[in-house]
């Protein structure tokens, strides 16, 4: 036995990536199924899966829907069309808010003395040792009405003897795309630095040699060497800001839901896991298309990790 | 040309900071001329200032005292992209991320040259580094000699006064190494440029310099045709630097306009009829200097420095035969040019061999001392 397996490749090959494929088969490829299988299922009145092969959920989020107030047959309502949107868009927003922010301070501090680089890193990922939920929490003191910002600005107001109204921040679409930004920055900050310490200093040199100004340089030099890390900060970005719940949740109450609020309140609240597999399964599809042809255009950065 | 040199540096410092905070000379006063249409070498180990000094005509750094001149111009602090200079580096710093042709159009880009006369002045570039149809390439897909020459042409497409060249071939192996040189030389003779080139590598200095600037701790030690640096080295690092050389200590015992009698105590024995030049004087202590393959093995004692000594030792290297003799108790190395085919091993210096070393009178020099 141990012999032949010996002198069969092929079998070595299939017996070395089989724990692999198992722990694929268990924890992506089966609960993808299983939602697939929920999604075309439909909701009992007691709020159990019916399995059935109905289409139900998907036409229900693009927006037609069979019980409508006024006892029409059918009625078209975009609300879901819009939390989709939404989310796409507020993703694309949070993405290049993020990337304008992060690339000024990925560069200072590619640029600082080794010494103090450390420091900064150390810095950038201080935030990233308090839990996700907690650090949104802190965006919901700033932001409320008594928040930390309104008591400053209330204060700065009152020197120049101002008449002052509390500034409704927090339960906006503003909040939310402010907190997004806040969460996702050090993933942008991070690759763009890597791409950026890559670059070796003989080609800044390299170009002034040749007449290029720093403006030029920048533009033309460092920027494109610089964009695999851009690229590999946006897919890093982009995704789980596409299905993330808890931010909106918390600063953007009632006011602002996204994809990820439908799904967690059909699941828990709703109690309707068909329909929460049916938008998950969409949200999954329409990330996957907008990584795909993005991918297809820019590549995953993936210079940064292979020199 | 508005000057006679191309380059000038005039009394030139820098200064830098070490890790440990203290402070040294990298470049320390400095000054050479370099003329127009010359190929002029800085030659020294590492940390010796050629780079620096190099960076410094470049506008990469700039000088802490003293100034450095192109074409008559002071430079002052111009920075780089103001300097009609250019530079070949030791890494080539290539644009990874542009084609061939990308890169060596971007100087020229930089001058805001129209695209037609971009395109004609990048294919000459090309042809002139053979690499034609190389322009599509990106510098990965290259190997070392040919980014190197992708290196040259990209500096070399900008017409500058002068080319800076920085250990250029360093990465290239020996054989390839030694193509380029020839190669680089017929290329400076051609397009007439002055090339500025820094080496640690004494062969190469020789080979295409006109004039080489041996350096050392910052300090330029001899400045000359390789001919005058090998033939007549200023100083004992010089003469130690470039090429071999047996050195004797000794003192001047008679000395008359044109020659001096050096007296050798390790050898218990006068030097006589020594070429010398100006600044010596009677009883000062020297430094003599004989290059190995100018001392002659005789097989009879001659009137003038004959030395009998003992082989310790032979080194058979091909081209050379390299006897080591012991002249009492003082090493001297002789080589000894293999003229004939030959295999018996009995017609070559066998150790313990008893031999008469002869130093003829003009292959000595006479070395300052400190």
């Amino acid at each position: 036995m141990l012999q032949r397996l010996r002198e069969n490749k092929s079998a070595q090959g299939t017996l070395l990536a089989t724990p692999t494929m198992l722990w694929m088969l268990a924890l992506l490829i089966i609960p993808l199924l299983l939602t697939l299988v929920v999604s075309f299922g439909k909701r009992s009145p007691d709020g159990d899966v019916i399995y059935t092969f109905s289409l139900d959920n998907y036409i229900r989020l693009l927006g037609y829907s069979t019980d409508c107030e006024n006892g029409q047959a059918s009625c078209f309502n975009p609300l879901y069309l819009q939390i989709l949107w939404r989310s796409v868009s507020l993703a694309f927003n949070t993405t290049i808010l993020v990337i304008v922010l992060a690339y000024p301070l990925a560069y200072f501090i590619a640029r600082a003395q080794p010494k103090r680089r450390n420091t900064f890193l150390f810095l950038v990922l201080i935030p990233l040792w308090t839990n996700f939920v907690i650090r949104v929490y802190a965006w919901m003191m700033l932001l409320r009405k008594e928040g930390a910002i309104n008591i400053i600005l209330g204060w700065v107001a009152g020197l120049f003897g101002l008449d002052f109204q509390p500034l409704e921040m927090l339960y906006t679409p503003g909040a939310v795309l402010v907190g997004m930004v806040y969460e996702f920055l050090p993933f942008m900050i991070l690759p763009i630095f890597t791409s950026l310490e890559k670059i070796d200093g003989s080609l800044y040199e390299a170009a002034a040699d040749l007449g290029a100004n720093a403006i030029k340089t920048f533009l033309r030099v460092t920027l494109p060497l610089s964009m695999p890390g851009v690229v590999a900060g946006t897919i890093l970005v982009f995704i789980p800001v596409m299905g993330t719940f808890i931010v909106s949740d918390i600063l953007g109450g009632r006011q602002v839901i996204l994809v990820g609020n439908l799904i967690q309140r059909q699941f828990l609240d709703a109690r309707d896991p068909t329909f929460g597999s049916a938008a998950s399964l969409i949200l999954m599809i329409m990330t996957l298309i907008v990584t795909y042809f993005y991918t297809r255009k820019f590549g995953f950065g993936e210079e940064i990790v292979v020199a | 040309m508005a000057s006679e040199f191309a380059v000038e540096l005039r009394d030139v410092v820098k200064k830098f900071i070490t890790p440990e905070g203290n402070e040294l000379n990298a470049v320390d006063h400095v000054t050479m001329q370099i003329k127009n249409g010359e190929f002029f070498s800085m030659l020294g180990s590492s940390g010796c200032g050629k780079t620096t000094s190099l960076r410094m005509i470049a506008g990469f750094e700039w000088p802490t005292e003293g100034e450095v001149y192109i074409e008559g111009k002071p430079m002052g602090h111009t920075p780089p992209f103001q300097r009609k200079v250019n530079t070949v580096f030791q890494s080539y710093a290539l644009f990874q991320h542009m084609t061939v042709f990308q890169n060596i159009a971007f100087g020229l880009e930089m001058e805001g040259a129209d695209k037609n006369e971009i395109e004609k002045r990048v294919k000459r570039a090309l042809e002139m580094v053979q690499l034609t149809g190389m322009e599509r390439r990106k510098p990965k897909q290259l190997s070392g000699g040919q980014q190197q020459r992708v290196a040259v042409a990209r500096a070399l497409v900008k017409v500058p006064d002068v080319l800076l060249l920085d250990e250029p071939l360093g990465a290239l192996d020996l054989k390839l190494r030694k193509e380029m040189q020839l190669e680089l030389k017929a290329l400076q003779q051609q397009l007439g440029i002055t090339f500025v080139y820094v080496t640690h590598d004494q062969e190469e200095a020789m080979t295409m310099s006109d004039r080489i600037a041996v350096m050392s701790k910052g300090k330029v030690q001899q400045m000359g045709t390789p001919v005058e640096i090998y033939e007549r080295p200023a100083n004992r690092f010089v003469a130690d630097f470039i090429g071999e050389s047996n050195f004797l200590e000794g003192t001047i015992k008679s000395l008359s306009k044109e020659e001096a009698v050096v007296f050798v105590p390790q050898l218990n024995a006068e030097l006589t009829g020594i070429p010398v030049s100006d600044g010596l004087v009677n009883g000062e202590e020297v430094t003599v200097s004989i290059r190995p393959e100018k001392v002659h093995i005789s097989d009879k004692v001659l009137d003038v420095n004959s030395f009998t000594g003992r082989v310790t030792n032979t080194v058979y290297i091909g081209t050379d035969t390299h006897v080591f003799v012991d002249l009492m108790g003082k090493q001297i190395k002789v080589f000894e040019q293999n003229r004939i085919s030959r295999l018996d091993p009995g017609s070559f210096y066998s150790i313990g061999q008893e031999v008469i070393l002869v130093m003829w009178p003009d292959n000595v020099l006479v070395l300052k001392k400190g």
